[in-house]
């Protein structure tokens, strides 16, 4: 029987591959490797291009990756896929938005909070309403 | 009748609204069982970085991460997950109460405090709190996607890296099962170190490529970045949950409502129907 490695292919949002291959093809930041069965350890980034799998039957599968990690132990190679791109610009910019839209919600004293304060009120001024209406009721009934 | 006719609009009204309680009811339990899903399908992931992590804590790198180092703590920063709306029973309020708590220790500690807000809530929430706001993300809508994140968590890890914070925790609810959600707050940073494994301890490290600090700094964002949106997912999980809860005893208690009332309407009418009648016959009588 020739030999197989476990090969783990994983996004964020999802499980995309998981089963035994003779061979497996990454693009890691340093050129593509090859991994055969007891590769030695490895631990790499991944270029966006793709994965393929070679399956003990011959047949060969093909992911396509947007960046990510490669684990590589004797016998077992895990992917880490990125769903997203990853750039440091668009990192960069992304974190900036974030910190944007930090600073936007302290400024914006109106809108959330006076909401809720609006809705106080209006529920308190709702219950004396109804306690007015009450007592005139009986009033009227006494 | 006035009594009568007052207490029918009223039922008509609670009614309209127990309709509107069942609908979303129902609404919340469909895309429970899609954020349940969704929870699953994220855990693999998680799992196998996990390993990864554990087999990196048996090599032995000569470049030690900062984030696998504990410092003295001054600054504390906290990523708080929660909901865009409410409705939703005690969900947000069990976590604020809880986080409220933690952050009044770090105050007596005279730590500062740095706050991340993902969701509506926790931001109009702690925009009141005397802490500082660094980053904040809503509207993730049912599926929210990593990128969605990445700029959020980048914030606190930068303020990690230039020694702003010096902890980093992350809040949010854990979705035990459909009655049961638990608020949790668990430290991000730095990683404690997963415990050694005694018969894997000879030594050996891995290749790295292109080199350690890089690949290091590459796989320990993504398992950061991983935790939270596994928080993100399971907070939505909870959402859907404690909505699906709170909307069912609504519509119970107008059921409630409705009987009660109802009672009351027959009483009236049938109160007035007598009336009516000993006065028609007292009318008879006295002709």
């Amino acid at each position: 029987m020739a030999m197989t490695l476990h090969v783990d292919i994983v996004s964020a949002e999802r499980e995309i591959y998981s089963g035994a291959a003779e061979m497996v093809f990454a693009p890691a930041e340093m050129g593509e490797v090859g991994i055969a069965p007891r590769h030695t350890p490895l631990l790499t980034r991944l270029k966006p291009g793709e994965v393929r799998v070679r399956e003990p039957g011959g047949n060969e599968q093909v992911f396509f990756v947007s960046g990510g990690m490669l684990e590589i132990q004797p016998h077992v190679v895990t992917v880490l896929a990125d769903t997203a791109m990853r750039a440091k610009d668009i990192d960069e910019a992304s974190a900036i938005a974030a910190k944007e839209r930090a600073e936007r919600a302290l400024a914006d004293k109106t809108s959330d909070l006076d909401y809720a304060h609006a809705q106080a009120e209006l529920a308190e001024s709702v219950a004396r309403l109804r306690s007015l209406e009450k007592l005139r009721k009986n009033q009227g009934r006494g | 009748m006035a009594a009568g006719k007052e207490i029918r609009t009223q039922i008509k009204s609670i009614k309209n609204t127990q309709k509107i309680t069942r609908a979303m009811e129902m609404v919340a339990a469909s895309k429970m069982r899609k954020a349940q899903d969704r929870m699953a399908a994220s855990r693999p992931y998680a799992q196998k970085i996990r390993a990864v992590m554990h087999h990196l804590a048996q090599a032995h790198p000569e470049y030690r991460h900062p984030y696998l180092q504990e410092r003295p703590v001054q600054r504390v920063g906290y990523i708080i997950v929660s909901t865009d709306r409410g409705l939703c029973g005690g969900l947000n309020a069990n976590l604020f109460r809880q986080l409220l708590r933690n952050l009044r220790e770090h105050d007596a500690n005279n730590n500062a405090i740095e706050l991340c807000t993902i969701g509506r809530k926790a931001t109009s929430f702690f925009k009141r709190f005397s802490a500082t706001l660094r980053a904040q993300t809503a509207e993730l809508g049912d599926a929210p996607r990593l990128d969605d994140l990445i700029g959020t968590v980048k914030v606190m890890l930068d303020a990690y890296d230039a020694g702003e914070i010096d902890r980093l925790y992350l809040a949010s609810n854990d979705f035990v099962n459909t009655m049961t959600q638990r608020p949790t707050i668990e430290q991000l940073l730095p990683i404690a170190a997963p415990e050694k494994d005694e018969d894997l301890k000879h030594h050996w490290d891995y290749l790295y490529e292109p080199d350690s600090k890089q690949v290091l700094d590459g796989l320990l964002m993504r398992y950061i970045e991983s935790l939270v949106y596994q928080g993100v997912v399971e907070n939505i999980a909870c959402e859907q949950a404690a909505r699906m809860v709170a909307m069912k005893s609504a519509s119970d208690n107008a059921g409630n409502l409705i009987d009660e009332l109802q009672l009351a309407y027959n009483k009236a009418r049938q109160a007035a129907i007598t009336q009516e009648l000993s006065e028609i016959v007292s009318g008879a009588a006295a002709v």
